[in-house]
């Protein structure tokens, strides 16, 4: 509080400790996050950008707007009941023709394709036969004639729907949703709707992965904590090692064992255990033991550390208390394990979410996970707003599922539970 | 016997015993995996079965002598290594900004540097494949460098800030107060003690670019392909021998950096021991 009448003879002209310490603190601060910085904005440009991006794609609809600019402005008093007027087919004519000479044809056909499969024919034919722009007030017979698709209220209303700028066209198709010809969303046809079932299959490939990796991982876990640490340092190579020996080694090395002539099928046939060679991959079968050896050193070392952190004693006293061993286990270690099982089966189900080399390698047609098709997507059928929202539908759940990770491993860190 | 192993009663005999049992079958479904395919590489026939017709080198012949194999190869040290770099900078000095800031956004800015990780390849890499391929950084080598960078930084981040928890701050003060300027305190008293730490960090980023596979899928052109992706096309293709061979050289390498950062390990541990 007096502070300032401290410091003596010249006390009114020296700043005060207080005000100095606190801009000496500021400066530090300033310091700190001018340290961080660079890797924020390198971070921004290599990161979090491109992600936005891929984002901003699973709701961009621009394209089919830039090819037929009138036919839009021409719809934008359409009621949607029945047909548009001439004045709207006139204005499609128009469209249609100047996009022929410019090219651009194909990008509206692709787009409109797959709103309304089919749509690529009526739009190319239509360009095709559509030699000179059509007498006023005969554009809607024209058309009529050329593709009888323009007849129909659908074809105008997938057009309408596609006028972007923005859509919600591709993030309810990844749900295996559209739109009807009154603008209601509904379940899509059943031939379209593969993409709950792909969610599905995704998460059901995950969730084994995890609980193979819970069941395999724990004893293993347990073994480790309990044994003098000389042992169980030696011991924890056999983790560490297929933990950093390459994904690929590991995923070649799975088909080298499995394949219908590989080691497994050649010792069951000379142990005389088959007679034919077993299918033990490019199957769900193959996919879940390569993913499981993959991710099984991320379950076994959150669980040891969780149970390295589990004092003997308690154990202990629970048996001097008269409990048998398996209700000691049961409620006295077992729950004290649960902060690791939950950290080591999150990150486990989390990382497998997201797989796509070894099911890509070891898996069939029907074991492809999500990221499998966001990549067909983006590289093969060139469908970036389907890719894109697909995505963003795996990119939700993972960052859901991070943010409880994050709460978990945290609540651990204070009591230090999660010490590697 | 150790003071934890519970070995009283009968019943806990058996259990252990079980534990023991099935412990070692995991262990044996974690490594024979990577020990079977080694001997495969030295196999004489173009087989991938046992027993071994005889042995000979001709499929690490076959490697070395491999203009694609030694590309690919060569585009993963110059990838791995400048990623390395590039990433120990960027890690180094948010980790030493990220020990003294104060603010409640920290834990924020954390996860955001932390999120490479947990975000899945596929994203990442269709994200950067859309991003870059207008300003013409796919197909090319700063592209790559790039991506694996971002992929790396917060293993730098974690492994560095771990041992900046473990630094006593008042050896710098004392530094200081000694007469060094700050730039002289972080080359001759922060940077010794820190260095174990930041040596980690490299070799965590270093492996992470090195066994990266999917933006290299995405966003390598034919003439940056690297060793995981020739032998990801080649898994796909036909398993030769010749993978086999690049199989173990992959895996001596990560031998290598494991025992590497166990030597660390060890080293730090007996210098906090001693201290």
């Amino acid at each position: 509080m007096t502070d300032a009448s401290l410091s003596g003879a010249n006390a009114s002209t020296e700043v005060p400790l207080k005000r100095r310490l606190r801009r000496a603190e500021r400066t530090r601060q300033v310091k700190a996050l001018a340290l961080i910085a660079p890797l924020l904005v390198f971070l921004l440009f290599t990161f979090a950008g491109p992600i936005a991006g891929m984002l901003w794609r699973a709701i961009d609809d621009r394209e089919v707007r830039q090819v037929l600019p009138q036919t839009f402005a021409a719809l934008a008093s359409w009621n949607g009941k029945d047909l548009p007027d001439e004045e709207a087919f006139a204005a499609l004519a128009s469209d249609i023709m100047a996009a022929r000479t410019s090219g651009t044809i194909a990008i509206a056909a692709k787009r409109l394709n797959y709103a309304l499969n089919g749509f690529r024919t009526i739009l190319t034919s239509t360009a095709r036969n559509l030699k000179t722009m059509p007498e006023p007030g005969t554009a809607k017979e024209t058309l009529g004639k050329i593709n009888p698709a323009w007849r129909e209220r659908t074809t105008w209303t997938t057009i309408r729907d596609a006028s972007g700028p923005v859509t919600g066209f591709y993030l309810l198709a990844a749900l295996d949703l559209v739109r009807n010809v009154d603008g209601v969303i509904v379940a899509a046809p059943p031939d379209q709707a593969i993409y709950r079932s792909l969610f599905t299959r995704t998460f059901i490939i995950s969730l084994s992965v995890t609980v193979l990796c819970l069941i395999l991982g724990f004893p293993v876990a347990y073994l480790l904590a309990t044994l003098p640490p000389s042992r169980s340092n030696l011991l924890m190579i056999f983790v560490l090692l297929p933990f950093w020996t390459s994904l690929l080694v590991r995923t070649c090395a799975w088909i080298v064992l499995l394949q219908s002539k590989g080691v497994v099928n050649d010792s069951l046939h000379w142990l005389g255990i088959i007679d034919e060679p077993l299918r033990l991959i490019y199957n769900r079968f193959g996919v879940c033991v390569a993913m499981t050896h993959v991710l099984l050193p991320f379950m076994i070392l959150p669980l040891y550390s969780s149970m390295k952190a589990i004092s003997p004693a308690y154990m202990r006293a629970a048996a001097s208390l008269g409990a048998p061993p398996v209700t000691a286990f049961l409620r006295i270690y077992l729950p004290q394990t649960l902060p690791g099982i939950g950290a080591g089966s999150l990150l486990v189900f989390i990382l497998a979410l997201g797989y796509y080399i070894t099911p890509a390698l070891v898996g069939g047609a029907a074991d492809q996970m999500i990221s499998y098709f966001i990549a067909l997507y983006t590289t093969e059928t060139a469908n970036w707003g389907l890719a894109s929202a697909l995505g963003a539908v795996l990119l939700l759940a993972t960052l859901l599922l991070a943010l409880v990770y994050g709460k978990l491993v945290q609540g651990q860190q204070v009591t230090g539970g999660m010490k590697n | 016997m150790s003071d934890n192993a519970p070995l009283r009663t009968p019943s806990q005999r058996i259990a252990w015993t079980a534990t023991i049992i099935v412990s070692t079958l995991v262990f044996i479904f974690l490594i024979a995996p990577i020990l079977a395919i080694m001997p495969l590489s030295f196999s004489s026939g173009s087989y991938l079965t046992y027993p071994l017709p005889g042995l000979s080198l001709r499929w690490y012949d076959d490697f070395l002598n491999s203009p694609r194999w030694m590309n690919s190869l060569k585009n993963s040290m110059i990838i791995g290594v400048a990623s390395t770099l590039l990433s120990m900078v960027l890690g180094t000095l948010a980790a030493l900004g990220l020990a003294q800031w104060k603010s409640r956004f920290k834990p924020l800015v954390l996860a955001f540097v932390l999120s490479p990780v947990v975000v899945p390849g596929v994203i990442t890499a269709v994200g950067l494949y859309f991003f870059f391929a207008p300003i013409g950084l796919t197909g090319s080598y700063l592209g790559l460098i790039l991506a694996h960078t971002a992929l790396a930084t917060p293993f730098v981040v974690i492994t560095v800030g771990a041992t900046l928890q473990s630094f006593d701050t008042n050896l710098a003060r004392a530094a200081a107060s000694l007469g060094a300027s700050p730039l002289e305190a972080f080359r001759r008293v922060i940077l010794p003690l820190i260095l174990p730490g930041l040596a980690s960090g490299a070799l965590f980023a270093f492996a992470t670019s090195f066994d990266e596979v999917v933006i290299v899928l995405f966003m390598a052109g034919p003439e940056q392909r690297t060793l995981p992706r020739e032998m990801f096309s080649g898994i796909r293709e036909n398993i030769s021998p010749t993978i086999t061979a690049a199989a173990v050289i992959l895996t001596t390498v990560s031998v290598i950096l494991l025992a590497t950062l166990e030597g660390l390990r060890r080293r730090n541990e007996r210098l906090k021991g001693g201290g």
